[in-house]
């Protein structure tokens, strides 16, 4: 069995990355994150990578914008105010079909909010968050465990795809400490391939340009469209969810990270008391899970979304099922936690039970 | 008949969207010139600015990348970090470095990152059509500054050299001008400078070159190299403003 060990989401996030072959990591401090950047910088001096803590957030995009140019693995991580400042330069990454990692451990907002765990970056990680029409991959962890585990997966559907990846956590995560199981073999980066965008100098090759301009008539659109195409092959491979109880059940609550640890608590409380419900986790939140939603619309006709913010996903499960569904919402903004007994009351409130 | 002069392998062999007049194409062949004679082609990664010379990046035959604006010295920290053998340049003009990428540079310039600045000050926004500059000069006339710059109400020019040479970190800082054959020698020589520090590893250096702009200066370049000589030196003055070779000797 490999190695165990009891951990911060944020330290688990920090071994996911360096096991994901990464050695480019660029940041800024701000709660609730600063054990990422800590950690990173203890274990980058012991492995022999870079960590750099940069002026601001701006810089901290672009030396990653730098790093992944020139065909590296690089990330960074930050908190909501911070992932706002690094929209322009995450907007050029994805006009430069360059992959990324960009981790959000998210705090309640708007403006400088507070340092609480939320969900209301939800809009601004699935839609793109930057100017221009591009999308970036998303996935929402759970758990210390997925947070160990999904910096590798990101690494890879951002350079299988060429586009920037995120990780959607939030600060319940980041400082919860759980049972991490250390496993799949770590990546050797002097073993990774030279990406064949990768600036490296062009001895006995072509030049390379890494750009995202393009100012010839017609051709910035049809790059669109190509990249449109690009969007639509996620959409159909990469939807990733995770479902409980859900064969006989007729409420479906949809939430994802820390809300679906909450509610799958709540979800054992009803059944318990003989309620059908069940739960759908997004593990990806773009590519929205809309499969999923789609089969399980056919069974049940209440849903109902719980969000640590004022509604955002609850569009997506709309779209999702057509608009045709009872789409229930419970949602806490600015930092509020819901708890099961919370979750449990809105539950009998839908069904009308005892 | 015997070829003397030509394009340099460093430049690639396209029509440069320069004005007539304009320092750009000077600076240009002096780097595509040198990237061969240092034999470093191959091995360098170039950043092109937002601006006049974003194009930079068809100009340059060697590897180049094009970022947001203002973020040259970030984008060259990431790439040079990751790949340290490699020399990477960053070409920026005074929007792109002195305006909206002013925290990018002190910190490159202060954290003494190993790579080589090329400033092009012509104190004022070319690409946009003229617009009033960080180094625009007391009185001077841009297109949001009709009746001169007003020192009460937009302050005054950057000196960017004077101000990194306040910093502990940068390696070499120097001021040239290309307005006069003896000037562009010079230039020459602080680039090739400039390059010789990042291949022996020496650190930070920074060229800030006063450039020509005869169509948003209203001159024709005749009168712009002689407004280079008379008004923009007497207040960008030339010079080394850095070099830590001397105190380490």
């Amino acid at each position: 069995m490999a190695e165990k060990k009891l951990m911060y989401g944020n330290h688990a996030i920090v071994e996911g990355v360096l096991a994901a072959g990464c050695r480019f990591f660029a940041g800024y401090p701000i709660t609730p994150q600063n054990e990422i950047p800590e950690y990173m910088s203890i274990r980058m001096n012991e492995i022999g990578g870079a960590f750099i803590q940069t002026e601001s957030e701006i810089a901290a995009i672009n030396m990653l914008f730098g790093a992944a140019a020139a065909g590296k693995r690089a990330m960074t991580s930050s908190s909501s105010p911070g992932i706002s400042l690094m929209q322009e330069g995450i907007s050029y990454i994805a006009g430069a079909d360059i992959p990324v990692l960009v981790v959000n451990v998210v705090r309640g907002g708007p403006g400088l909010g507070n340092i609480a765990p939320a969900q209301s970056d939800y809009y601004q990680a699935t839609r793109g968050g930057g100017h221009g029409d591009y999308f970036t991959i998303t996935l929402a962890p759970n758990s210390a465990q997925e947070l160990y585990e999904f910096p590798k997966l990101a690494f890879e559907l951002a350079e299988k795809y060429r586009n920037p990846a995120l990780i959607l956590a939030d600060g319940l995560l980041g400082q919860m400490m759980e049972a991490v199981e250390f496993t799949g073999e770590p990546v050797d980066p002097n073993k990774l391939p030279e990406p064949p965008y990768a600036l490296s100098g062009c001895q006995g090759r072509e030049r390379r340009v890494v750009r995202s301009y393009d100012l010839k008539p017609g051709k910035l659109e049809e790059l669109n469209f190509q990249r449109q195409k690009k969007y639509e092959q996620i959409l159909k491979e990469e939807q990733r969810s995770e479902t409980v109880a859900c064969d006989d059940a007729n409420l479906i609550i949809v939430a994802y990270g820390t809300c679906a640890r909450v509610c799958s608590a709540a979800v054992k409380m009803a059944r318990e008391k003989g309620l059908k419900v069940g739960l759908l986790r997004p593990i990806s939140l773009w590519p929205f899970p809309n499969d999923v939603l789609a089969d399980l619309s056919k069974q049940t006709q209440d849903f109902l979304v719980v969000e640590m913010n004022l509604g955002q996903m609850v569009d997506d499960v709309r779209l999702a099922t057509d608009c045709r569904k009872k789409i229930h919402f419970h949602g806490r903004p600015g930092g509020g936690v819901p708890t099961p007994p919370e979750i449990y009351k809105k539950i009998k409130t839908i069904l009308g039970g005892s | 008949m015997k070829q003397i002069f030509g394009r340099p392998a460093g430049l690639t062999d396209v029509l440069q969207r320069y004005c007539p007049g304009c320092g750009h194409g000077i600076v240009h062949r002096i780097i595509g010139e040198l990237l061969v004679k240092l034999e470093i082609r191959e091995r360098t990664v170039g950043i092109a600015p937002v601006g006049c010379s974003v194009f930079a990046d068809e100009y340059f035959n060697c590897d180049m990348i094009q970022p947001p604006h203002g973020r040259g010295p970030a984008v060259s920290t990431g790439i040079k970090r990751s790949r340290p053998d490699c020399i990477v340049f960053s070409y920026q003009g005074d929007g792109d470095l002195a305006a909206i990428g002013t925290a990018e540079i002190v910190h490159a310039a202060a954290r003494n990152e190993n790579i080589t600045v090329i400033f092009i000050n012509n104190a004022i926004f070319g690409m946009t059509g003229g617009q009033l500059a960080p180094t625009t000069l007391p009185g001077m006339k841009s297109t949001t500054s009709v009746q001169g710059r007003d020192i009460k109400k937009q302050g005054y020019p950057i000196k960017v050299c004077e101000l990194l040479a306040g910093l502990d970190g940068p390696y070499f800082l120097e001021r040239t001008a290309v307005n006069t054959p003896k000037n562009i020698i010079k230039t020459e020589k602080a680039l090739r400078h400039a390059f010789k520090n990042q291949i022996e590893n020496k650190g930070f250096s920074l060229i800030e070159i006063l450039s020509m702009c005869p169509t948003n200066w209203g001159m024709t370049p005749v009168q712009s190299k002689k407004w280079i000589e008379e008004t923009m030196i007497p207040y960008f003055p030339l010079g080394e403003y850095q070099n830590r070779a001397k105190e380490e000797k």
